[in-house]
């Protein structure tokens, strides 16, 4: 299979702080590929450089086989791009900015119509609404219709659903595997794990360098091994107290639990004595299953 | 003083022109309590909390937060409450000390107060060498801790923290929530919004709201019980999958 997106060695510096070290990534042709990394991570660079509105310091990157700096005029009409901030025209309505854009590419929004028709038909409901009057998901649905006007090959979204509420995020989903399934490929990059899970392939990004790359399944593989929840009715002092035992080396909070890892030598049941003799008399351990916040929360520490 | 409930309202309505943004809230919080006050995006959230902040005048119904009435108090409610809003309202110029400087002195605290406070902050926050860093210069996950602290400095009964943790990364937000347990812990009540549903699971108690109604409220083991759902998110999607409003 041909690569859609092929990144070499890109190296990108502002004064003292490199925002990429050397990364390579190769994302083929019709896959959903998800970019996962803390704030500051280079995420944003990355994608400023592949949509070439930055130019790399060192490296290469083709998109769909043309080049970042040397093709850009061509790469441009062959990609649709999401920012991170919401980038529509706040005082356009919603038929004006996909008018406006469509006519940006030379496009008729006709001509296209297949591709956004899922988006349309939940936007037709207010065409003469103005942008910055919708609401987080539905500007996020618009934003990616006009992303889609002059039907991209590569579609690179930058953190789209961040503040959209979870059934809006679901559909949002839902249409960018429709989009897969037409052949578009997809970079994206979330701060939500479930999202995370719902890629092909993620490569998790932290301080400018690729980590790992992998499918969600196999990146976890043996993240279960000294993994624990363990919960009391006084959450804070559980973690405080955790924090302290021998054989714990990590401690975090995990939704209704907190997970705790170990080293080989931990013991529960030796643990819950301790916590009981601190007051905890409710603590309980049980072992728990690891996902990708338990992974991204691994690497983040182990690179310190 | 020992109120046991902090928030109590009762049918707390709001109206822009025929739209009825917030209809009939009621709900109770106790001293202590995280509250998580979920809905989807455009389901009047951000309406009900300015409402309770004292910052928007409800068209009927009534209640008390902090101790103080909504509809003829909402001065001492503003001067007894933390709010922080998704926008962090720091001012970017300002250093790290000056902006804490300047929310406690709005808050009228008295210069021994905030130097003790500030110090503590700094130190349990391990930012003592950002002092004097202008915000602009420091990463998100610390402008947030910085919020918070912000808006919690002068010890307010209730702190609102409307979608605090958009857009930031999970080792990044649990640390966040580690600070919410901690001032909770400490006898602060914390009224949260979220789109983080794993975050609704940190919480004591939670509401959804639909369309400007409370659909759903109570512990997020009750819910999940109730809806016969594994997690917050399919709570979540079982009881706003019918929202008219917003998308």
């Amino acid at each position: 299979m041909k690569n859609a997106i092929d990144i070499q060695g890109l190296t990108k510096r502002y004064g003292k702080l490199v925002a990429l070290d050397h990364v390579s990534l190769s994302i083929s042709e019709g896959s959903l590929f998800g970019l996962i990394g803390p704030d500051g991570a280079g995420k944003t660079t990355l994608y400023q450089i592949l949509t070439t509105l930055l130019s790399p310091d060192e490296g290469s990157a083709t998109v769909m086989g043309l080049d970042v700096v040397k093709d850009y005029r061509k790469l441009r009409t062959e990609i649709g791009y999401m920012p991170e901030k919401f980038s529509l025209y706040p005082d356009l309505t919603v038929d004006e900015n996909l008018h406006f854009f469509a006519s940006l590419f030379g496009v008729n929004v006709k001509d296209n119509f297949d591709l956004i028709a899922p988006i349309f038909d939940q936007l037709q409901k207010f065409p003469n609404r103005r942008a910055g009057a919708l609401s987080g998901g539905m500007k996020q649905k618009l934003a990616l219709g006009c992303a889609l006007i002059h039907r991209p090959k590569v579609l690179l979204l930058d953190e789209p659903t961040t503040g959209v509420d979870a059934v809006s995020r679901s559909e949002f989903w839902g249409m960018l595997a429709t989009l897969r399934e037409k052949g578009i490929t997809i970079l994206v990059s979330t701060s939500y794990m479930d999202e995370a899970e719902r890629c092909e392939r993620i490569a998790l990004i932290n301080k400018g360098r690729i980590l790992d790359v992998d499918t969600p399944g196999r990146l976890i593989e043996g993240l279960d091994k000294n993994l624990y929840n363990a919960s009391s009715k006084d959450m804070y002092p559980l973690l405080e107290t955790l924090r302290t035992l021998p054989d714990v080396k990590d401690c975090y909070t995990f939704g209704a639990t907190l997970h705790v890892v170990t080293n080989d030598d931990f013991n529960p049941d030796d643990a819950i004595c301790k916590l009981r003799q601190e007051g905890l008399e409710d603590a309980r351990i049980w072992p728990a299953k690891g996902n990708i916040e338990d992974l991204f929360i691994k690497l983040a520490k182990d690179d310190g | 003083m020992a109120k046991e409930i902090v928030i109590s309202v009762k049918d707390l309505t709001k109206k822009f022109g025929s739209f009825t943004a917030v209809d009939h809230l009621t709900l109770q919080v106790r001293r202590g309590e995280i509250f998580g006050f979920l809905g989807a995006n455009g389901a009047g959230k951000t309406t009900a909390m300015r409402m309770l902040c004292g910052l928007s005048f409800p068209t009927s119904g009534s209640g008390t937060v902090a101790g103080y009435d909504i509809l003829r108090q909402a001065e001492e409610i503003k001067r007894h409450i933390g709010y922080m809003s998704q926008k962090f309202s720091l001012y970017e110029n300002l250093t790290v000390w000056e902006n804490l400087n300047l929310f406690a002195t709005i808050y009228g605290m008295s210069a021994k107060s905030i130097r003790e406070k500030t110090d503590a902050a700094f130190k349990t926050l391990g930012m003592e060498n950002m002092r004097n860093v202008p915000v602009k210069e420091i990463p998100l996950g610390w402008k947030q801790k910085l919020a918070f602290t912000a808006a919690t400095l002068h010890s307010p009964d209730v702190v609102f923290l409307d979608e605090p943790t958009g857009g930031v990364d999970p080792s990044t937000r649990r640390k966040f929530w580690e600070m919410i347990y901690r001032a909770s812990s400490e006898g602060m009540t914390v009224f949260v919004t979220t789109h983080y549903l794993d975050e609704a699971e940190y919480c004591n108690r939670i509401s959804i709201m639909v369309d400007g109604r409370i659909k759903a409220l109570d512990s997020p083991e009750g819910l999940k019980r109730q809806y016969l759902a594994g997690t917050m998110d399919e709570v979540f999607r079982i009881v706003a999958k019918d929202a008219k409003r917003g998308d």
